[in-house]
């Protein structure tokens, strides 16, 4: 299946249908929070107008993707992840320490010192937004979850939604669904008769714990690539900075050669700066969503395991039942609509989950490509301003 | 290399020295035959002046005078100099010194020993022409490698062996190709021989690479980890260079220390070295009291390119460790990359290996073999910016406080010469006030004692006068070595980025058909 990547959102790869546009068409900063304007384009018969938009805040995407999550109906569908806060907590305090000041740093070196926080301030507020457009997006494109009410109301109530974030109490309940869900996971795997009919799902569920797993390490040690990268990058300024020095106290040849070793060595820094942030964009943030994608499926198939346990439990209890001869209509029904959720489960978290092996694998394939053609780029921006340096160099007397 | 060959310095400098013999002049020793049974009168070292001025010159001869009049007060000891540290005594004193050979006129250039000998001035130029004919026909054809680091003994006597490998065209050598082996205080020991001699004449000795007791304690203790083996490899190429820049200097090359570390096979232990031996700790201690000495030296500069250039070393000084700071900062986080994309590779891998669809699995494993090779290049990269970039800085931030020395040396000879200007005023007043007394016999003593001092204030000004010389030629001939250095190192040093990058071009090209093979 041919999909296409919006262009704001390099990770996750979106089949484009026009009859629901969503983007997030402007955000602002303020002192603890981002304030996010999500624009809505459609011609579905639902809503007022055409075209329309609405501020939000972080909380409000987390509530409505709650909101999804605790929905039966969406029980068998991959929920798509929920966007990560918004955190310039680093950055700031960065920025504050350069404010403080060193004073052994020159008024150029401290420019550009300011320039690559800003810099690297501004592409956590561009991650940021992108990761909640692409929430929103992946609802917008998704047949059954884009028709939900709450989705509804989210993109076109013009107040506060009045969600509050989560308080302790929510929190910590959240907090131990998970480990309940985990125990229970454990225990139901465990639990003799409760055996996998389906080896695609058996396979899946081997698949996914595995893989979630290594990705989230992946994931991990590609950011302490990028870091690093960021670090070389920052390292280049006070040496550029020391090379102009020397070179304007030089009344020799050495001069120009450090002059020009100073500006090489500029311009080292920003190549290695844009491959840090490619690194990021292309590898790290990739692996850091289809983390995210690949633990809302391994939810779904819990979901679709529990709702398997139900349905033996409703067996057993319908044998017991018949058995004793009492109440057995009611477990007969029960028996019904446990069958039938679990065969509804089923049959979707298939789809799903071959869609998310599609989605998985184009992703990939675009950002590894991408990935390479910017590597590729930038080695040859290098080697590039290396030889014409060489060259400067070399023809001095 | 060095457009002027510059006459060899005799072993010692000092003016209160037995044996004071002015530059150039034992040039002629082999030469001429006769110059040691020449001495007009028993003076040492008394020269004929102008001769000796255009050899002490090299190409220009200059001005300085030399006083004939030097009578023994080089006869007198060594009282004057309380500052000196014992390891000033030059090895051609008659103090003891360990690891000393005796000196024999050999076919080109030694320094005298036993005389005060003198020469005739015709003899000198010819001889000098002679000897600048050679030296720059041979136009510095020598190598140096120094190579294989061998751990000799065991435990904590045990030390590493490196084998000295000499290359030469130059026929003061007897062969071409010879090595030996060496340990770490040999060379130690011969940057102390050359700085007794030189220093203190106003020649800049390249410095000994540094101590260092946990490095070492390591390497003997027997770990075989890569922390040591990147100190051995990291002393071994700093041995190199130091050895490299000592015979690049024209007047140290002539040096018969110099080449018998190179030659012998046996050399004998220089004891001295030790850091926390006693002559260490004396040497240490003399370190000290000379800095406070310095800081109350306060001379009259009458000639302005020494305070230039004083002030511009030292802002180079400072310019170069802000450098050298920053770039130990760029080695050491190139090292953090390098091992978190090897961590990296191998979490690619792994996730590789989990991935069930076909073609990204193997488009994974492609893609942590790639970083893997990255991890490669970000320690070659790291291995250039120490070896190349870093270690030279900190071989320049080491020169130029030997450069710093050499103008600390000029002041304090300085000193000396303003000493002997006092002394001698007050000798003429002690003398004065004889005569007022009318005491004949001490009159007759101050009358001498002032002629002492006359001459002791003629050689100051002599000993000023050449020492300033000789700086000024050195530091010369430092800075042209040091753009030469500089230019060199960062071409290279450039070109193995060029390297690098292009490998880096090759993988990643290798890559991308493989990315997009996912289907």
């Amino acid at each position: 299946m041919e999909t296409y990547a919006e262009p704001s959102c390099a990770s996750v790869d979106l089949q484009g249908d026009s009859s629901l546009q969503v983007e997030i068409s402007d955000a602002v900063s303020e002192r603890d929070k981002v304030k996010f304007t999500v624009q809505t384009k459609s011609c579905l018969p639902h809503f007022a107008q055409t075209e329309f938009s609405v501020v939000r805040q972080h909380e409000e995407f987390i509530w409505l993707h709650d909101a999804y999550v605790e929905n039966e109906e969406y029980a068998g569908l991959i929920i798509p992840p929920a966007p990560p806060r918004p955190d310039f907590e680093a950055s700031r305090e960065k920025l504050q320490k350069l404010g403080e000041g060193d004073s052994s740093v020159t008024r150029e070196e401290f420019a550009k010192m300011k320039q690559e926080l800003e810099a690297e301030y501004l592409a956590i507020f561009k991650k940021t937004v992108a990761m909640h457009e692409v929430f929103l997006q992946r609802l917008a494109a998704h047949p059954t979850l884009r028709r939900d009410h709450n989705f509804f109301v989210f993109l076109e109530y013009g107040q506060d939604l009045s969600v509050r974030g989560k308080n302790r109490k929510e929190l910590l309940g959240g907090f131990l669904r998970n480990i309940v869900k985990s125990a229970d996971e454990a225990l139901i795997t465990g639990m003799s008769g409760l055996k996998e009919v389906d080896d695609f799902f058996e396979h899946e569920r081997t698949f996914l714990l595995e893989y979630h797993t290594r990705i989230r390490d992946a994931c991990l040690r590609a950011d302490r690539v990028m870091r690093a990268h960021k670090c070389l990058a920052d390292d280049y300024i006070p040496i550029s900075a020391a090379l102009s020095s020397l070179g304007t106290q030089e009344v020799n040849q050495l001069r120009t050669s450090f002059l020009k070793l100073a500006e090489l060595f500029e311009r080292l820094r920003k190549l290695e700066g844009r491959v840090a942030s490619d690194e990021d964009l292309k590898l790290s943030d990739m692996l850091r969503y289809y983390m995210r994608d690949s633990q809302a499926a391994k939810d779904l198939l819990y979901r679709r395991l529990r709702a398997l346990a139900d349905y033996e439990n409703a067996n057993k209890a319908l044998d017991k039942a018949r058995t004793r001869n009492r109440e057995v209509r009611p477990a007969e029904s029960h028996q019904q609509l446990c069958c039938q959720r679990f065969e509804r489960l089923s049959d979707s978290a298939k789809q799903e989950l071959m869609d998310f092996k599609s989605r998985r694998v184009s992703s990939f394939r675009k950002n590894l490509i991408e990935l390479a053609e910017l590597e590729l780029k930038h080695a040859k921006a290098s080697t590039l301003i290396l030889r014409n340096t060489l060259v400067a160099l070399k023809g001095e007397p | 290399m060095a457009a002027e060959r510059e006459p060899p310095p005799l072993g010692d400098g000092k003016p209160t020295d037995f044996e004071d013999l002015e530059d150039g002049e034992d040039l002629f020793t082999s030469t001429v035959s006769t110059l040691e049974s020449s001495p007009s009168s028993p003076e040492p070292a008394s020269l004929p002046a102008e001769d000796i001025s255009a050899n002490s010159n090299g190409p220009k001869p200059t001005e300085v005078v030399l006083d004939d009049d030097r009578e023994d007060l080089f006869a007198e000891a060594t009282e004057e100099v309380s500052l000196d540290s014992p390891e000033r005594e030059p090895i051609l004193s008659s103090e003891p010194s360990p690891a000393v050979t005796p000196v024999t006129p050999t076919t080109l250039i030694a320094p005298r020993i036993e005389s005060k000998s003198m020469s005739a001035p015709v003899i000198f130029d010819r001889s000098r022409e002679e000897i600048e004919e050679e030296a720059n026909g041979d136009i510095f054809d020598i190598e140096i490698g120094v190579s294989d680091p061998e751990k000799v003994g065991d435990g904590m006597n045990a030390y590493m062996a490196y084998r000295v490998t000499t290359k030469t065209s130059l026929s003061m050598f007897s062969k071409s190709e010879f090595s030996v082996k060496r340990r770490f205080s040999d060379f130690l020991g011969l940057h102390s021989k050359l700085a007794s001699k030189y220093l203190h004449v106003g020649y800049i000795v390249p410095p000994a690479p540094e101590k260092s007791i946990v490095g070492m304690t390591k390497v003997k203790v027997g770990k075989e980890d890569s922390s040591s083996t990147e100190f051995v490899e990291k002393r071994r190429a700093a041995l190199e260079r130091y050895l490299q820049r000592t015979v690049k200097h024209p007047t140290l090359l002539q040096d018969p220390d110099l080449r018998q570390f190179l030659e012998s096979s046996e050399l004998p232990r220089a004891v001295n070295t030790q850091a926390l031996s006693g002559a260490g700790i004396l040497r240490m201690a003399n370190k000290a009291a000379d800095a406070v000495n310095k800081m109350t030296i306060k001379m009259n500069e009458s000639d302005a390119w020494f305070e230039e250039k004083q002030q511009q070393f030292e802002n180079l000084d400072q310019q170069l460790r802000k450098l050298h700071v920053s770039v130990e900062a760029l080695v050491c986080h190139r090292k953090e990359l390098s091992a978190n994309t090897a961590a990296f590779a191998k979490s690619a891998a792994m996730l590789g290996n989990s991935e069930d669809h076909t073609a990204l699995s193997r488009a994974l494993s492609q893609l942590a073999e790639v970083e893997e090779k990255i991890d490669q290049l970000h320690q070659e990269h790291a291995f250039a910016d120490f070896y190349m970039f870093s270690e030279l800085l900190s071989d320049y931030i080491r020169l130029i406080a030997a450069v710093k020395g050499v103008f600390d040396h000029r002041m304090k000879c300085w000193q000396k010469w303003e000493d002997a200007q006092i002394t001698l005023l007050k000798k003429r007043e002690a003398e004065a006030k004889m005569m007022v007394a009318n005491k004949p016999d001490k009159i007759q003593q101050a009358k001498n004692e002032i002629r002492e001092w006359e001459a002791k204030v003629q050689q100051g000004e002599r000993d000023f006068e050449q020492i300033s010389k000789t700086i000024r030629k050195e530091v010369g001939r430092f800075e042209k070595e040091r753009v030469k250095d500089f230019k060199t190192v960062i071409i290279k040093y450039l070109e193995s980025l060029v390297q690098t990058q292009q490998q880096l071009i090759k993988y990643w090209e290798a890559f991308l058909p493989e990315a997009k093979a996912i289907a």
